[in-house]
C-alpha cells in the first residue's frame, strides 16, 4: 500500500465507532473502523446487510458524527455536510416535479461557488448536464419527467446529479441494486468510464462482490453488527476492465476468495 | 385541433348529462306527484324566478361571492403559513394540533351571533365564516405535504451541505404543492358554505339574507333560485381551482390525462 508513488489522503476513518439509540435499544452500528482512502482510489465496501456499510458513507458526508474516533477530509476533521461530495443511493431520488436536466442540475443550485454564479451561468451549467446526460446515454431524454424514464435511467440521472459539481469525492450507496442484471452490469462500464475520465475519490457500499472487483481499486470486507473492517483485498486487474473480462480465471479468483471471507464472517 | 376539442367535449359530456338527467327528475317527479311549488318548486318555476328577480339575485350574488373570495384568500394565506410551520416543527404541531382540532369542531353557525356582537351586522361576519371553515383543511393539506417528505430526499439536499430554507425551498415547498391544491378545491365549496350561513342570520345582503326574505315572503322559488345560483357559483370556482391544479403540478398526476 505505502509505496512512496501512494496518492495523498483524501479520505481517513480514524479508530471511527457509532453507537445509537433506536427504538430504545442502543444500536452497535461501527467499531473501530480505520480506513484510509487516496485520492483517486476506488474502494468497494462489502458485507452482509445491515452491517453498518452505509454509515460508513453517512460519516464520511458528515450526515452523522462518529460516536468516537475521527473522520478527516483531505486532513480536515468533518464537521457537518460536506461540499466536495457527491452520493448516489439504492433509489434514484430524483424529485419528481422536476425535469432530468433540472434533476441534474439540482446540486449546482445548491453548491457555492456555482450556487451565487447558477442565474449568470446557467447556459453553461446546462451544457455542462447535457454533456454529462450523453456520457450516460440519455440522449434526448434531457426535458422528461422521472416517471417517463425506466428505473436504469433514472439511476443514470441520479449518477449524473451526484457528478455535476465534479465532487472530490463520490460516495455509492448500493446504487445498482435495484436494477436488472443486464442495467447493472451496463452502467458498471458508463460508472468505470465517468471514474477513469474524473478520477475522484469513490466509496462504493455494495453487496455484489463482482460489482465490487469490477469496479475497485480496493475491496473491503466488513462483519456482522457491530461493523468492523475485516478483510483488504487489492484488485490487481487491468483497466479498462470489459464485461467478458469477468469470465476470466483471475477475475474469478478474486470474487471467489472473497467470496470464502464473506462466508466465514456470516458463519 | 379537432381531437383536442373533441376529447374536451367528451370529458364534459358526463358530467352534463347527469346534471339533465337530475334536472330532469326533479321536474317531471314534481308533475307526477303534484308536489305544491310552495314546498319544493319544480327547476323550470327556478328558472322563472330567477329570470324574474335578475336584478335583484345578482347584487346579492356578488356580495357573496366577494366574503368568499375573501374569507378563502384569508384561509390561503394563513393556512400555508401556519400548515408550513406544524409541518416543520414537531414540537409546533403537537403543540397547536389540539386547539386547532378543538377550534375546528366548533360549530361554525354557532359562532354566527359572536360575530355579530362583535363586528355587527354585515360583511364582516360572513368573511370571518368564510375563512374560519376553509382554513383548517388547507393547513392541515399543506402540513401533510411538508411532514411527509422522503428523509431520503432530505439527504440528497443535506449531502450537499443545503441550509434548511434551501431544502424548504427545493423540496418542502413543492413537495407540499399537490397536497395544498387539493385542499384548495375542498375549501373553496366550504368557503361559500360558511358565507350564506353567515349571510342567513347576520347580514342584509348577500344570496343567503335574499333566501332568508324571500321564504318570510313565501317565495319559495325565488329561494330556490338563490340556492341555485350558490351551487353554480361553487361548481364555477371548483372547475378553476381543478384546472389550476392541472397545470401547476401536473407532475403529481403523471400524465393520466
Amino acid at each position: 500500500m505505502n509505496k512512496p508513488t501512494a496518492p495523498p489522503v483524501c479520505v481517513d476513518l480514524q479508530h471511527v465507532s457509532l453507537r445509537y439509540v433506536s427504538s430504545g435499544r442502543e444500536v452497535h452500528a461501527l467499531e473501530d473502523v480505520s480506513l484510509s482512502i487516496g485520492q483517486g482510489e476506488f474502494v468497494a465496501v462489502a458485507g452482509p446487510s445491515g452491517c453498518g456499510k452505509t454509515t460508513i458513507l453517512k460519516l464520511v458526508a458528515g450526515l452523522l458524527p462518529p460516536t468516537q474516533g475521527r473522520v478527516l477530509i483531505d486532513g480536515h476533521p468533518v464537521s457537518g455536510p460536506q461540499k466536495n461530495v457527491g452520493m448516489a443511493f439504492q433509489n434514484p431520488i430524483l424529485l419528481p416535479w422536476r425535469t432530468a436536466l433540472q434533476n441534474v442540475l439540482l446540486p449546482l443550485e445548491v453548491v457555492q461557488p456555482h450556487r451565487g454564479q447558477f442565474r449568470s451561468q446557467r447556459r453553461a451549467y446546462e451544457e455542462r448536464a447535457h454533456s454529462l446526460l450523453h456520457t450516460v446515454g440519455l440522449d434526448g431524454f434531457a426535458d422528461k419527467p422521472p416517471y417517463e424514464l425506466s428505473g436504469g435511467m433514472q439511476q443514470r440521472v441520479s449518477l449524473c446529479r451526484a457528478l455535476i459539481h465534479e465532487p472530490e469525492i463520490l460516495l455509492l450507496d448500493e446504487p445498482f441494486a435495484a436494477l436488472d442484471a443486464f442495467t447493472r452490469e451496463e452502467l458498471w462500464s458508463v460508472l468505470q468510464a465517468l471514474w477513469t475520465e474524473r478520477r475522484c475519490t469513490v466509496i462504493l457500499v455494495t453487496h455484489d462482490l463482482r460489482e465490487a472487483v469490477f469496479l475497485a481499486t480496493r475491496v473491503h470486507i466488513m462483519s456482522k453488527r457491530p461493523g468492523r473492517l475485516i478483510h483488504e483485498t487489492l484488485i490487481d486487474l487491468p483497466r479498462p476492465r470489459a464485461l467478458e473480462d469477468t469470465f476470466k480465471p483471475e477475475f474469478v479468483d478474486y470474487v471467489h476468495s472473497i467470496y470464502g471471507r464473506i462466508g466465514q464472517v456470516r458463519a | 385541433m379537432n381531437d383536442a376539442l373533441s376529447k374536451r367535449f367528451r370529458t364534459l359530456l358526463p358530467p352534463l348529462i347527469t346534471i339533465v338527467l337530475f334536472l330532469l327528475i326533479w321536474e317531471v317527479g314534481c308533475l307526477v306527484l303534484g308536489i305544491d311549488e310552495f314546498v319544493l318548486p319544480r327547476p323550470t318555476a327556478t328558472l322563472a324566478a330567477y329570470q324574474k328577480w335578475q336584478s335583484a339575485i345578482w347584487p346579492n350574488a356578488w356580495q357573496t361571492l366577494f366574503t368568499t373570495l375573501v374569507g378563502f384568500g384569508l384561509a390561503i394565506l394563513l393556512g400555508v403559513g401556519l400548515g408550513m410551520l406544524i409541518g416543520y416543527s414537531a414540537l409546533l404541531y403537537s403543540a397547536l394540533y389540539p386547539l386547532l382540532i378543538g377550534f375546528n369542531s366548533v360549530p361554525k353557525a354557532a359562532l354566527v351571533p359572536v360575530f355579530v356582537i362583535w363586528f355587527g351586522i354585515g360583511t364582516m361576519p360572513a368573511i370571518l365564516i368564510a375563512f374560519l371553515i376553509a382554513f383548517f383543511p388547507i393547513a392541515v393539506n399543506v402540513a401533510t405535504g411538508v411532514a411527509t417528505v422522503e428523509p431520503e430526499m432530505r439527504d440528497v439536499l443535506r449531502s450537499l451541505g443545503a441550509s434548511g430554507f434551501d431544502l424548504f425551498r427545493k423540496v418542502g415547498f413543492p413537495r407540499a404543492m399537490p397536497y395544498f391544491f387539493a385542499s384548495l378545491k375542498v375549501a373553496i365549496t366550504l368557503s361559500f358554505v360558511g358565507s350564506v350561513i353567515a349571510e342567513l342570520g347576520a347580514s342584509n345582503r348577500g344570496i343567503g339574507n335574499m333566501m332568508v326574505i324571500a321564504s318570510s315572503r313565501f317565495e319559495v322559488p325565488l329561494v330556490f333560485a338563490g340556492l341555485m345560483v350558490v351551487a353554480v357559483m361553487g361548481i364555477v370556482l371548483y372547475a378553476i381551482f381543478a384546472l389550476l391544479e392541472r397545470r401547476m403540478v401536473a407532475w403529481a398526476y403523471r400524465g393520466g390525462t
